[in-house]
């Protein structure tokens, strides 16, 4: 489904990604972990197509579509969605309003007909039983007051609904007590599914006990230089991220995933 | 926002113009022309002495500068002041006897006065260059004593009632255009609401202006009598031309004791071309009285047209615990310039004010709010709040944010509260990234800025103004 | 009646200083001497129909008869005269001048590496050139008419030079008397303060009045910042109640400057400030703050300008006035930012507090935006005390009476807390409180500083 190749990218001249290479599957969930500043969210950035990023090399295919062409709302559109670590805030605009026109702008796209605000609001109320959400969030305007907590929920309620192909999560666990994360990461395991592939984002193992990974790759100074199953994120847990910097001094040359 | 450049360029859809024949004063400005413009109103000789007294005291009076817009100089004697279409007989009758052509031009509008398409629930005068050319519904709201009329009818028929109230809120003598609008208005629209009486529908006048050269000065005056409730509406278009025409209005509400007036104003004269060149000069002076105890004073205005827009719709609150209100959001465009904001006069004891002005300048746009909160040493517990927030697209427009607040008691509570911001790029992303267009997302994030004001309309309104922002934005992002 | 009378006696005054070689400064002062009377006599006292001065009516100034102090015979201060106005900081550093003449004996200023802490009398006659490009050329040619007339009757003042990389480490403290016994007595001090880059440095400015007479001083003070310079800018006015006092502070920053004000006004009959700040060059910074105190039939008007024409540059203003008896108040602050100055931060806040009936306050914060990529904010706000809170301390035993009083020494505390000047901080303290009436009921409070801190903000 995605296929990063080689990836460099930097911002303001500062390269940040130093080749990166990626490859992920239809029902598939990776995990990538590394400790701040690795250049994690850089990642995830980029394959949303934010153009303060810029890339200097390498490629992303995504269902076989050159990605890094494409723009923001088009890769939206094609299913790629992006939970982000720190939703804006926009004054005015109702949490309801905002997805409606965000899932009706994909149906257009997929060529299905516009949800009529009555259908709309039977799927949105659907949904927000899926992240325990209040009823009065519908009408608040998009991420603002809302806790911490509530901005990351509402993101995967955003997620539920768009339903995208391909769901990368920015350390959507951070910032949340044990109740809220176990209410997302609940949410993320219902939208599971053979057609779909997660990238999770984290730098705690945490939330790994409650989405269990296919993979798990370790990204440090702008490389992957470590990938493997499961038992890769206990380790990391257990020993730190400087224990793959030792075995690994030569961090991510050449790595790949399988 | 590159992207958001794209915004597909509509034109002002609103700019034709009307072929009828009219029957025109010469042009300029003299005590002849006030004659005549009072005999072809068959005005009483209160009503003609009172437009001299106007003349005479403007004739003394300077063009005022000290605004934030610039024009080159207005020649008062190049202009018609007045124009109306040619009728069979004088004063609106009935709908047969108006020109098919000015039914049609109200169709275009999407104001049509025809019996079976109107619209319902709301009542409409419709004001044609310098005369009301039909109002609707009059026989049903004079059923409920509401009287909705044209200024001249009121004149002829309500003879006490203008006398009585026609300058009591703007004298002639006010400002430099209130004058020449009290020499020369022609027409405009009288509303007056009985005792107790909750008008049962949406009064509302639609203005035009179609001949060239042409100056509209048009006057509202709306009383509510005791325990009585209206809410007005006011509509503006005038045809694309590339001389600039003058319009300076003057409304004058009364709210008597536990009366409320809600008065919203959708703003879109024919605003210029993108280079500047043309548009309507709206030079208006609206002011509302509240003058009995709980008595409350809304204003709502939503300004996108006019090369020019000038004007400060104010409350005097002189009854006890009375209420004035100001919502607004001004759009300036290209070349557009807007200086407008209120003033909040407290007089009576515990009054209160609301202010929420939002400003949008794009392109060259020049947007300046000027508001006066005056607290006078009787007023005790006078409240205000002020917000005003303004959002720039683009780096060559201006926002002027310039309050002035004078608190002559100790028990005024009086907070003045300001920002400036753009859309950020963050809010973009965020909507591209759940599929959103630029363009839609430029449109949802202004809608939600404006959103405090647009609550404050009538429905129909709302979703008028709303879409009339992206319209009048269309090539101003980037 | 016709306005252009009284201005009279100022230009007849000048012409009889002509006639005296004006005390010998050099030739490009009196050309600008010459400059400057013409712009006053051109524009004249200026009138409540103009905008600037809306709120404030200077015509009982211009109707009052000053005499110049330099017609009438010399008085002799004493170190224990002028001991009230100094803080109890004899280790300062200090220029006195008595009716805008510089009195050397009451002085005592840092020298050597450059830096000069002196009467521009002295520089005039030593080394003009030095300030030649600062002096006259900071307020520029669109002063208003009362720089105009300083300008005009410039004869002394002071000079704070500090070049390049000078820190002194002690406040410098200009301190201005005016004396006046039966006659009144017009007076037009002048400062000019320089740090080249990288300097830094704290500048004390008290206006003090000894003796009931009328008096009126008409200062300006001019400051240019270089590279990354700091300021520390404290400018106190404390006149008699029969004083008039108009002020311009008029400060350029260069890149990377630093400039912290405080401009507190107390005293005088009419008082004005206007402080202009030009953040001439990309990064600079300010903060101004200000706390004004009025009572009787005072009137006390602050009008700040702050201009952003570059990028990243910084500004935050703090004003707040207490009001008590029939006295006015008026705040106008206007920022202005170019189309070129993006990424600006200005933020403006003006707070009053109302404790008669019949005070009263006008405020006018102003913001005029060309710039998009900005963040600016104002506020502005009119208030009394907070009942809850006054009932608050009432169910705790206090009196009402001291409850206001702690209410609003506390409002006045968030401008005050942030003096970084202790003998200045803790004198301001004990001035608000014997304004506020009683002294006694809280004495301790102002003794630790620990203690100031808990008094909160009144509320507004």
């Amino acid at each position: 489904m995605l296929e990063v190749k080689n990836l460099h990218v930097s911002i303001e001249g500062k390269e940040i990604l130093k080749g990166i290479h990626l490859k992920v599957r239809a029902g598939e969930v990776h995990a990538i972990m590394g400790p701040n500043g690795s250049g994690k969210s850089t990642l995830t950035q980029v394959l949303a197509g934010n153009e303060s990023y810029t890339v200097t090399q390498g490629d992303v295919f995504y269902q076989g579509k050159n990605l890094i062409e494409m723009s923001a709302e088009a890769r939206a559109r094609e299913g790629v969605f992006l939970a982000f670590q720190y939703p804006v805030e926009i004054a005015g605009v109702s949490n309801a309003y905002f997805l409606k026109a965000a899932l009706n702008e994909i149906r257009a796209h997929q060529g299905l007909e516009e949800l009529d605000a009555v259908d709309f609001l039977e799927l949105l109320k659907e949904k927000m039983k899926l992240v325990k959400m209040d009823p009065s969030f519908l009408n608040r305007p998009v991420n603002e007051g809302f806790s911490g907590g509530e901005k990351k929920r509402n993101e995967i309620l955003q997620m539920a609904i768009l339903e995208p192909k391909l769901s990368i999560l920015d350390e959507t666990d951070s910032g949340l007590d044990i109740d809220a994360l176990r209410i997302v990461a609940e949410g993320v395991n219902q939208l599971r599914n053979p057609e779909r592939a997660t990238v999770l984002v984290t730098h705690y193992q945490r939330l790994l006990n409650y989405i269990v990974p296919d993979y798990v790759h370790v990204l440090l100074g702008g490389r992957i230089v470590k990938s493997g199953t499961k038992a890769l994120a206990f380790q990391l847990e257990e020993k730190g991220y400087d224990w793959v910097k030792e075995r690994e001094p030569e961090a991510g040359e050449g790595v790949k995933t399988k | 926002m590159d992207q958001a450049k794209a915004l597909v360029n509509r034109e002002y859809k609103w700019g034709f113009v009307t072929d009828v024949e009219a029957d025109s004063a010469p042009r300029g400005l003299n005590e002849e022309i006030i004659r005549f413009i009072s005999l072809k109103k068959k005005e009483p000789a209160f009503m003609l002495q009172w437009r001299l007294n106007a003349y005479r005291r403007w004739l003394q009076m300077t063009e005022p500068r000290w605004q934030h817009v610039h024009y080159p100089a207005i020649d008062y004697q190049d202009m018609i002041y007045y124009s109306a279409p040619k009728q069979k007989k004088d004063g609106p009758g009935s709908l047969d006897e108006i020109d098919k052509e000015i039914l049609e031009t109200y169709e275009k509008l999407g104001i049509p006065l025809d019996e079976q398409k109107r619209l319902a629930g709301v009542a409409v005068d419709a004001v044609f260059d310098s005369v009301s050319v039909a109002t609707t519904f009059k026989e049903k709201l004079a059923e409920k004593g509401v009287i909705f009329c044209s200024f001249s009818e009121a004149v002829q028929n309500h003879t006490e009632l203008v006398k009585k109230y026609l300058g009591s809120v703007v004298p002639y003598a006010d400002n430099f255009y209130a004058a020449l609008n009290s020499a020369v208005f022609s027409d405009g629209s009288f509303c007056y609401i009985p005792k107790g009486v909750r008008c049962p529908m949406e009064l509302s006048t639609y203005f035009r202006i179609n001949s060239a050269d042409t100056g509209q000065f048009e006057r509202t005056l709306i009383v509510a009598d005791e325990g009585s409730y209206v809410s007005y509406l006011e509509g503006c278009t005038a045809p694309i031309r590339d001389k600039n025409q003058l319009h300076a209005a003057v409304v004058e509400l009364v709210a008597l004791e536990g009366a409320q007036i809600k008065y919203s104003t959708v703003q879109n004269w024919y605003a210029g071309d993108k280079e500047g060149k043309g548009g309507i000069y709206n030079f208006v002076t609206k002011r509302g009285k509240c003058a009995g105890h709980r008595s409350k004073i809304s204003w709502t205005q939503v300004e996108t047209g006019s090369a020019i827009t000038w004007k400060y719709p104010s409350v005097i609150l002189q009854g006890d615990d009375s209420i004035g209100e100001f919502y607004s959001v001004a759009l300036t465009n290209n070349y557009q310039q807007a200086d407008t904001g209120t003033k909040m006069i407290h007089i009576g004891k515990n009054t209160k004010s609301t202010v929420i002005a939002k400003g949008i300048s794009a392109g060259h746009g020049d947007n300046t709010y000027r508001g006066l909160i005056k607290v006078m040493p009787a007023a005790m517990n006078a409240r205000n709040y002020t917000q005003c927030d303004s959002l720039l697209l683009g780096s060559r427009c201006a926002a002027n944010t310039l309050p002035y607040i004078e608190v002559k008691n100790r028990t005024a509570k009086v907070e003045h509260e300001a920002s400036t911001s753009k859309i950020s790029e963050d809010q973009l992303f965020y909507c591209k990234q759940r599929g959103i267009s630029p363009e839609n997302a430029v449109s949802m994030i202004i809608n939600g800025f404006c959103k405090e004001v647009f609550k404050n309309l009538p429905m129909e309104f709302a979703v008028e103004a709303s879409k009339l922002l992206s319209v009048s934005l269309e090539g101003a992002v980037g | 009646m016709n306005r252009d009378v009284l201005k009279t006696p100022y230009l007849n005054a000048f012409e009889s200083l002509q006639g005296r070689g004006n005390g010998g400064n050099p030739s490009w002062v009196r050309e600008a001497q010459r400059e400057a009377i013409g712009r006053f006599a051109k524009l004249g006292f200026p009138t409540t129909r103009e905008e600037a001065w809306k709120y404030t009516n200077v015509t009982p100034i211009a109707e009052t008869s000053f005499r110049l102090p330099s017609l009438q015979p010399q008085i002799e201060l004493s170190n224990d005269q002028i001991s009230p106005f100094l803080f109890g900081q004899q280790n300062w550093h200090r220029l006195v001048f008595l009716n805008g003449s510089f009195v050397p004996r009451l002085s005592r200023a840092p020298s050597g590496n450059g830096v000069k802490v002196c009467s521009l009398k002295a520089v005039f006659r030593s080394e003009s050139r030095l300030i030649e490009p600062y002096l006259g050329q900071l307020i520029g040619r669109d002063a208003d008419a009362f720089a105009a007339l300083n300008t005009a009757f410039l004869e002394d003042g002071a000079l704070v030079y500090l070049p390049e990389g000078a820190m002194i480490e002690n406040p410098i403290h200009l301190i201005f008397i005016s004396h006046a016994e039966a006659a009144g007595i017009v007076s037009h001090p002048r400062v000019l303060i320089v740090g080249a880059g990288n300097s830094k440095a704290t500048v004390v400015e008290s206006y003090v009045s000894r003796g009931g007479g009328h008096s009126f001083t008409n200062a300006v003070t001019e400051i240019a910042l270089g590279e990354d310079a700091a300021l520390h800018y404290y400018r106190l006015q404390q006149k008699n109640g029969n004083s008039f006092h108009i002020g311009t502070t008029q400060v350029e920053q260069n890149k990377g400057s630093h400039f912290l004000s405080f401009s507190i006004s107390f005293g005088a009959k009419i008082s004005r400030h206007n402080l202009n700040v030009n953040l001439a060059a990309e990064g600079s910074e300010c903060t101004l703050n200000g706390l004004y105190l009025t009572s009787g039939d005072q009137h006390i008007d602050n009008a700040t300008f702050v201009h952003h024409p570059k990028p990243h540059g910084t500004s935050h203003q703090l004003y707040k006035g207490i009001l008590t008896g029939q006295s006015t108040a008026v705040f106008s602050g206007r920022v202005l930012v170019r189309q070129d100055a993006q990424k600006t931060d200005a933020h403006q806040v003006n707070k009053n507090l109302l404790l008669s009936e019949q005070a009263t306050v006008d405020t006018k914060p102003q913001l005029e935006i060309l710039a998009d990529d900005v963040k600016c904010t104002h506020g502005a706000a009119v208030g009394q005390l907070e009942e809850e809170a006054l009932f608050y301390f009432e169910t705790r035993g206090i009196s009402r009476e001291k409850a206001r009083k702690l209410l609003a020494y506390g409002f006045a505390n968030e401008v005050i807390g942030t003096v970084q000047l202790d003998p200045i901080r803790s004198a301001l303290g004990r001035l608000v409180f014997e304004r506020l009436g009683d002294f006694s009921c809280l004495p301790e409070a102002l003794k630790h500083r620990d203690q100031e801190k808990d008094l909160s903000d009144g509320g507004l």
